[in-house]
């Protein structure tokens, strides 16, 4: 079997790690990042909590998921799922977020 | 595929005939099951897409129902959940290397992890449910109808709304509340019942190092969900916590 048996050092260590980011994002939900740039407000407490989410999925799935010891194939597959993903993100919001930016003449 | 290998007797009593040895099948099964993860992370995607939508169009009031959701429970939650992923992975771990008792203590303590997360989940639903807090006529004698604070006034029971919240643009976060976690907590069922399944076959000695392909493939499916969770808890119940006091 040419399988990779990931050791128990590197389980602990991802499980710890997990709730670290756990804890980070509670106490960083209670501060105030948001940054005023002229008339617009940059919601800085977004984008931390999914910096931290998102961190802590992709160890999840390099890990405990063992995408790091698996196949390319496997690789394009978990590839493809975000690629996807960010499509229906895109042209959804790019169609939301642009309304109302041009009149329409009746 | 050589015909003269074929002909011999099977290696291992679970190879199934199209495949050529245990290894092609374990990562047929692997792809597949990633496959089949796709798929879902499609179907939580647009749930996702949803919120984020509803979220930009009504952040005050998506504020003010968030800040009314139990944030104990819920970090509770995500710590349980991440320790029954690491129990799930060393049950995984365990039968690759051949030890079957500490692999079935490592099954039934996920399954008690996630029978836990579920309990608390029914134990947040009841409090929801108590303050009239189930959206539209979903409970047809307690309609969505939240008792909402006064301007000043702190009470943990009533519903704050800050800036411009309008309660009904609350019911909609509770709408999408429901929908996201209900959608989880029955992947959490279906989970547990797939982890019942595997420990009967486990007690039953059935897997091994050769052979641990359905382990492998559920622990996937369990971690999966352990991620939507990931990106539940601070989406449903943070995002808005630092406008408290505003």
């Amino acid at each position: 079997m040419s399988e990779h048996i990931v050791p128990v050092r590197v389980y602990v260590t991802i499980f710890l790690v997990l709730l670290v980011g756990t804890a980070l994002t509670v106490l960083a939900a209670f501060q105030d990042f948001s940054v005023r740039l002229g008339t617009h407000e940059i919601p800085f407490n977004t984008v931390i909590a999914l910096a931290i989410a998102v961190t802590k999925a992709t160890f999840v799935v390099l890990y405990f998921m063992h995408v790091r010891y698996s196949s390319r194939l496997v690789w394009v597959v978990v590839t493809s799922a975000l690629f996807w993903l960010a499509i229906m993100f895109a042209l959804t919001f790019s169609d939301y977020w642009t309304r109302g930016w041009l009149p329409v003449g009746y | 595929m050589s015909h003269a290998a074929s002909a011999e007797p099977h290696g291992h009593p679970a190879l199934q005939h199209h495949f050529e040895n245990m290894e092609q099948q374990r990562e047929a099964g692997t792809l597949g099951m990633w496959v089949f993860l796709v798929t879902e992370i499609m179907f939580f995607g647009g749930m996702f897409l949803a919120y984020t939508l509803y979220r930009s169009a009504y952040p005050s009031a998506f504020a003010s129902a968030s800040n009314h959701l139990d944030i104990t429970m819920g970090a509770v939650n995500t710590g349980v959940l991440i320790l029954s992923s690491f129990t799930m992975a060393m049950s995984v771990y365990f039968t690759q290397i051949g030890k079957s008792r500490p692999q079935i203590l490592c099954l039934i303590a996920t399954i008690i992890l996630g029978l836990t997360f579920l309990g608390i989940k029914a134990v947040e639903y009841r409090q929801k449910y108590e303050d009239s807090l189930i959206p539209g006529r979903l409970i047809p004698t307690r309609p969505f109808n939240p008792a909402v604070a006064y301007e000043g006034e702190v009470n943990e029971h009533k519903l704050h709304l800050i800036g411009n919240a309008t309660v009904h643009q609350v019911e909609l976060f509770y709408w999408i509340y429901f929908a996201m976690t209900g959608m989880h907590a029955l992947h959490m069922i279906i989970g547990a019942g797939l982890l019942t399944f595997l420990l009967y076959f486990s007690i039953k000695g059935r897997y091994g190092p050769e052979y641990h392909s359905p382990v492998e493939v559920i622990g996937l499916y369990w971690h999966f969900v352990d991620i939507v969770w990931i990106f539940l808890f601070p989406l449903l119940y943070l995002l808005g916590r630092h406008l408290e006091h505003v």
